[in-house]
């Protein structure tokens, strides 16, 4: 960053530039490589190269996406779809609560926020979390826009060459890359984590995906949800309980 | 009614913004809509983000036990092994993904070059 200049003089035009710049960081590296399993994971489900891209675009939240895909192998019906990737997707609801006081000004317009919110996924929300507060407050729409863009339009970009490559490769490297997807998950999940019962929640998911995918195949992801969560919950609720006594 | 139901080749593009757009920029709407006006560690907040956990989890655990493709052909230790083992890198590299997911990866590959 410049020190000869303040901060506040510098155009509109610099601050989007720098918001595209963070992109291009470690986080923004980890998420191509995980949109490069994603793109693995769809192209083996039969969704063709266009609609991964415009999945890639319209959805923006990989844990989403990956559940949409999920969806589509085992053959739901759309309402049943929609409900999974619903459940999935309320973790972006209090991501975008904790973001929009950090990025507003006084004079934001309101359909500003509602159109920036689309690029709230996992990473943006962590890089925006951790740059916005070195942002003068007025710029700090304009900041996200260029990372928030830069991100979704990079990672198309990446789906579309990894589909017209994959066919090319070894079986092994596509082992490897069908592997990025749950490695991700797994250690993002855990870091993202805001309270203990977070990480009980993942761990009873972890077990009961896999067994009612063999007891509810149709639900098997809303039934590792709906019961994984609802007992994680009720553990938050007892320790709470527990420390209050003592 | 599921994705490969109908020929037409709209209908998998309908798909993906009904089941896919739709279903998380609710969200994020009324994320916007919502900010500041409800505390982020109210309890409803809490559950929500245990059930959206665990089922994102089961998603993880359905990718590494029941996964599909070029991974499908590999031994279920080798996976099971790999992801727990990259796990532990993860944590005792103070939570750097990563590691994590780097060592996993080496330790899958290494295992289907020795054709465990």
């Amino acid at each position: 960053m410049s020190i000869s200049i303040p901060d506040t003089q510098l155009p509109r035009s610099t601050w989007f530039l720098r918001g595209v710049g963070s992109a291009f960081s470690l986080p923004g590296l980890i998420l191509v490589s995980s949109f490069v399993g994603f793109a693995a994971l769809a192209k083996d489900a039969g969704v063709t190269m266009a609609q991964a891209a415009f999945m890639t675009g319209v959805v923006w939240a990989l844990p989403s996406m990956v559940v949409l895909v999920g969806a589509i192998v085992s053959g739901v019906a759309l309402p049943a779809a929609l409900f999974a990737v619903t459940l999935s997707a309320i973790r972006l609801m209090p991501m975008v609560m904790a973001l929009v006081p950090e990025m507003r000004a006084d004079r934001t317009r309101q359909w500003v926020l509602y159109l920036l919110s689309h690029f709230v996924a996992v990473t943006s929300w962590v890089l925006a979390m951790e740059h916005l507060k070195h942002i003068p407050r007025g710029m700090r729409t304009t900041y996200y826009a260029g990372l928030g863009g830069t991100l979704v339009t990079t990672n198309i970009i990446v789906v579309t060459a990894v589909y017209a490559v994959a066919d090319a490769l070894p079986s092994t490297i596509s082992a490897a890359l069908l592997m990025l997807t749950p490695m991700y998950f797994l250690t993002s999940l855990w870091g993202s984590a805001r309270e203990r019962a977070g990480h009980i929640a993942m761990v009873l998911g972890l077990g009961l995906g896999p067994i009612f995918h063999v007891l509810l195949p149709q639900f098997d992801l809303l039934a590792a949800g709906l019961i994984g969560g609802t007992i994680a919950y009720g553990w938050h609720l007892w320790r709470r309980r527990k420390a209050r006594a003592v | 009614m599921s994705y490969f139901s109908n020929g037409a080749w709209w209908w998998p593009y309908l798909f993906i913004l009904a089941a896919g757009f739709a279903a998380t920029d609710v969200w994020r709407f009324l994320g916007v809509y919502l900010g500041g006006k409800l505390s982020e560690d109210s309890d409803i907040l809490v559950l929500v983000r245990t059930m959206a956990t665990a089922l994102v989890a089961a998603v993880i655990g359905n990718l590494i036990v029941f996964p599909g493709g070029a991974l499908a052909h590999t031994s279920l230790v080798l996976r099971i092994g790999a992801a727990v083992l990259g796990f532990v890198a993860y944590l005792l590299s103070g939570k750097r993904m990563v590691i994590g997911i780097v060592a996993a990866e080496f330790l899958l590959l290494a295992g289907l070059y020795l054709e465990f």
